[in-house]
């Protein structure tokens, strides 16, 4: 279902106001970090769309990525450590008709943040949600992360990580999100893509991002990646196969896929919140006066 | 003043709750003054459980001393509550579950063997009915009208009436029949007077509240005592238009809060202590972002998981001191229903003129008894300003523009022109951070200081917007009481108890527990001729927060953290030794 701000209920919609942008705030990201393909691409997502700036906010949690909010001119909360998740979903609960992007870290996702993520992909909550994974802690100066791989020699495994790494888009497919992608930094026209269909989608969209910390990271350099990923849309993957979708997160080695792995229909929690029904919550009325029949239980 | 305390004890799965709300609710549609407790242990069948339903034609504030009828659905009740009826009382037990010896029934009492399984085997031979007879005999002891007594319970079968609902309604006609055969009404029974009174929970006051300030969202993760909060709106949430989110976690619930507060809607989260202690680096996310939120702390006994089901107002410390660094904060103490419906709703008021998140500190005692309240004290009628405080004019918009209240002008999301960023980190007056390649220059060193003193300020307006400190009862006394949340209400029918010994005292409680105005408490507090401080904790945190901040030193202190409620005779002896040697 498309998802442009103008069929939306109960949104101020109105021709000719600015889209989204960028922002006086240079970011600061470390010079070829690969955050700087993700705003790329999510600015040039929304832009495409045409959702004004003002009807979209970008959530984000605590870490280098994180930062991403203040380059775009759209409503942003830059919250804490790991709790991007919940903050969105509140926003989209007050008010459906905002379109709502989560933004982060794979430490403030799959990390601190994990607990959330699973829950928010079971409800299928509409909104998107990209993660810049880069394996690594980035702003805390290069822990491992909960996708570093196994033997990855960090500041806080020096004898290489013994924990076998999360993967995100089997974690996704297995909890319920109906939009599941990977893209990469190093291919900003096809990650725009991706993330604009996420916007499109109706139900809750993941993009994780393989984004590389030039500065800590140097095993999942952009050089890794260019040699190994292949797009999942040129081998004739079916993305509305659910086991195909399995079967092509589990590939990691020499041929690592990006794209979309899977995509399907299922009602949305706020479709299926009844008090949801009448329109965004913002617009709804307010108290209780005239309502004295509910204290009729008490007596 | 007449006064009855009705007791029904057994174990859980008996059915003791909903046999002691028909109690209390028969009392409360006399037009009495109802306060009922509602015991029970972390266990869902096998615990020993019970109800106390106190009523009197006077306002009564706890659940009192003493037992007039207790109805003794086990051993154990009997072995454990018989020891504090009063001369005069009954109980009222069933010789074919248990047996009672002449020696074992206190002096001045009468046992009363009601046949409660035989009489229920008459309707059904499964087990559901052994409670109905007691509650009849209970009734008639208690000089309810059986007509009263039905009525309510019709009204509570509702729409499910069937075989149960008439089975009830015989079965407790047996026993109050058989009681008025073989027993007579209680002496301290009150007689019905004027129209009925609403008798709620704090929780379900609070949940009321809320929903009449205006809070459109309410996020929740289980815990006693707080949980009753999200189930009376779960139960209401197409009535009251609230969405009502069970969360993963607390840290969930806090954090979708925020959000919805930040998307444009009132909005609050509950829990107790555990639950709080994971919502603590949210609240100070809140305070940085400026943005309202409400939070019911419901505390129960700690530390850690502690007693569930018991209460205690020990996490006060953990709700002055609750995250990093220091932001702006009111927490709001009701004693009892009525107030608790009241100060939720300044609770949204504060969070949302002053942008801060705003705590409703409850307690077991307050957040699950019963207690009447007056059709007046709950008026639905509130004003419920715009949240939008601020339109486009063309200048740049300043979300955190510094402003001698330390208020600034609050956008949402979908107004046009007014984007910007609401960050955890510190900013500068438009939301831009300063924590990073800008910390440490000077122009930002001035900035931070600022934006620190901007928020703190809010401290100022917040001491007089909220409801200051309240000296309750005669100006002449010979001992000031000081206490705050629940036990408040143990200390008033203390007061009266005293009273009615010639004894004059007077109360000195805070609606608002944080900020205080320091000078003013202290003003109050030199006045008092001695000072008695009562709080359900071990170390007297209320009494540490006046020192702090009115410098008074309360040395005399009546402090109870063994899980259940103060008794109001116990706060008389205590008192009374306060009065006889010293303060
Ligand atoms: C509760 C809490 N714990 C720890 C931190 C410290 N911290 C800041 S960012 C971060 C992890 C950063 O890694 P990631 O989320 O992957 O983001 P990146 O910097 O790599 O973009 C940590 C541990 C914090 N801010 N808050
Ligand atoms: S440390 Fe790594 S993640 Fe952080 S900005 Fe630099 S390159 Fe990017």
């Amino acid at each position: 279902m498309a998802d442009s701000s103008a069929t939306r209920p109960g949104v101020t919609t109105g021709p000719a106001l600015p889209v989204v942008g960028k922002t006086e705030i240079r970011p600061t990201w470390c010079p070829g970090c690969g955050d700087f393909g993700v705003v790329a691409a999510v600015e040039g997502a929304l832009k495409r769309l045409g959702i004004p700036s003002h009807n979209v906010v970008i959530i984000s949690g605590i870490g280098c990525s994180s930062n991403l909010p203040h380059f775009l001119s759209s409503y942003g909360f830059h919250g804490i450590h790991g709790r991007v998740l919940p903050v969105a979903e509140g926003i989209r609960w007050a008010n459906h008709g905002l379109t709502v992007i989560g933004t982060g870290g794979d430490g403030d996702g799959f990390g601190i943040g994990a607990g959330h993520f699973v829950h928010a992909m079971r409800r299928n909550v509409d909104l998107t949600y990209v993660t810049m994974d880069n394996q690594i802690y980035g702003l805390t100066t290069g822990q491992a992360s909960p996708t570093s791989v196994m033997g990855q020699k960090t500041k806080s495994t020096p004898d290489g990580v013994i924990e076998n790494p999360i993967d995100p888009i089997a974690l996704a497919l297995a909890s319920g999100a109906t939009y599941v992608a990977r893209g990469f930094s190093g291919d900003v026209k096809q990650l725009t893509d991706l993330v604009a269909g996420g916007i499109q989608h109706h139900g809750f969209s993941l993009v994780d991002v393989f984004s590389p910390c030039v500065t800590y990271n140097k095993l999942n350099t952009f050089d890794f990646f260019r040699q190994r990923v292949y797009k999942l849309e040129s081998a004739g993957h079916d993305p509305t196969n659910l086991p195909a979708a399995f079967q092509r997160a589990l590939e990691w080695g020499d041929k690592i896929p990006i794209g979309l792995f899977y995509r399907t229909e299922r009602p949305t929690y706020e479709d299926l919140e009844e008090v949801l029904a009448p329109g965004p919550l913002v617009h709804q009325p307010t108290g209780l006066a005239g309502k004295d029949k509910l204290l009729d239980e008490f007596v | 003043m007449a006064e009855i305390v009705v007791r029904l004890g057994g174990q859980a799965g008996d059915g003791i709750a909903s046999i002691g709300e028909s109690i209390a609710r028969s009392f409360s549609r006399m037009g009495l003054h109802v306060f009922g407790v509602n015991a029970y242990q972390s266990v869902i069948r096998g615990g020993h459980v019970w109800f106390g339903a106190r009523a009197s034609d006077a306002r009564v504030y706890s659940q009192g001393d003493g037992t007039d009828v207790l109805v003794a659905l086990d051993r154990q009740t009997f072995d454990v509550h018989s020891p504090g009826i009063r001369p005069g009382g009954t109980v009222v037990y069933d010789a074919e579950k248990f047996s009672i010896a002449d020696n074992e029934v206190p002096v001045g009492v009468q046992a009363l063997n009601v046949p409660a399984l035989k009489i229920a085997r008459k309707y059904t031979s499964a087990s559901v009915l052994q409670n109905a007879p007691g509650l009849g005999a209970a009734a008639y002891l208690a000089g309810i009208p059986l007509e009263v007594l039905h009525k309510q319970l019709s009204d509570s079968f509702g729409r499910k009436a069937g075989d149960v609902a008439n089975w009830n309604l015989g079965a407790s006609r047996d026993g109050y029949e058989f009681a008025s055969q073989h027993a007579s009404v209680s002496e301290a029974a009150p007689k019905a007077r004027g129209p009925a009174k609403l008798l709620m929970t704090g929780n379900q006051a609070i949940a009321l509240g809320a929903a009449a300030a205006g809070c459109k969202f309410l996020a929740q993760y289980p815990m006693t005592p707080a949980s009753s909060v999200m189930h009376w709106m779960a139960a209401h949430s197409r009535d009251v238009g609230v969405v009502v989110k069970q969360a993963e976690d607390e840290l969930a619930a806090i954090n979708m809060a925020i959000g919805a507060s930040f998307g444009g809607v009132r909005s609050m989260t509950a829990t107790s202590g555990g639950g709080f202690a994971l919502m603590v680096e949210a609240l100070g996310m809140a305070g940085m972002t400026e943005t309202p939120v409400v939070v019911v702390e419901a505390q129960r006994s700690g530390p850690s998981t502690g007693l569930p089901t018991k209460t205690e107002q020990g996490d006060l410390n953990m709700m002055l001191g609750a995250g990093q660094g220091e932001f702006p904060r009111a927490i709001l103490a009701p004693s009892n229903p009525a107030e608790a419906y009241r100060l939720t709703i300044r609770a949204f008021e504060l969070a949302e003129a002053w942008q801060v998140p705003v705590l409703v500190a409850s307690d077991f005692h307050l957040s699950e008894s019963l207690m009447t309240v007056d059709r007046d004290e709950i008026d639905l009628n509130v004003t419920i300003p715009s949240l939008e405080t601020v339109q486009p004019d063309g200048h740049d918009y300043k979300r955190y523009q510094l402003t001698t209240t330390g208020v600034s002008p609050r956008a949402l999301p979908g107004q046009p022109g007014l984007q910007f960023v609401a960050g955890s980190d510190e900013h500068d007056e438009k939301g831009h951070l300063i924590s990073d390649i800008h910390s440490g220059l000077p122009v930002f060193i001035t900035m931070r200081q600022e934006m620190m003193d901007k928020r703190m300020r809010k401290l100022h307006g917040l001491v007089s917007a909220a409801d200051p400190p309240i000296l309750e009862g005669p100006s002449a006394s010979e001992l000031t009481f000081v206490a705050w949340g629940s036990t408040v209400g143990a200390v008033r029918d203390a007061m009266r108890l005293l009273a009615a010994q010639g004894r004059a005292t007077n109360l000195l409680w805070f609606p608002t527990v944080y900020p205080l105005d320091g000078d003013r408490v202290r003003a109050m507090i030199e006045k008092a001729t001695r000072t008695l401080l009562v709080e359900a904790n071990y170390s007297g945190q209320f009494g540490r927060l006046l020192r702090a901040e009115a410098g008074v030193h309360l040395s005399e202190r009546f402090l109870k953290y063994d899980g259940e409620p103060f008794s109001p005779h116990a706060i008389v002896a205590r008192a009374l030794e306060v009065i006889r040697h010293g303060g």
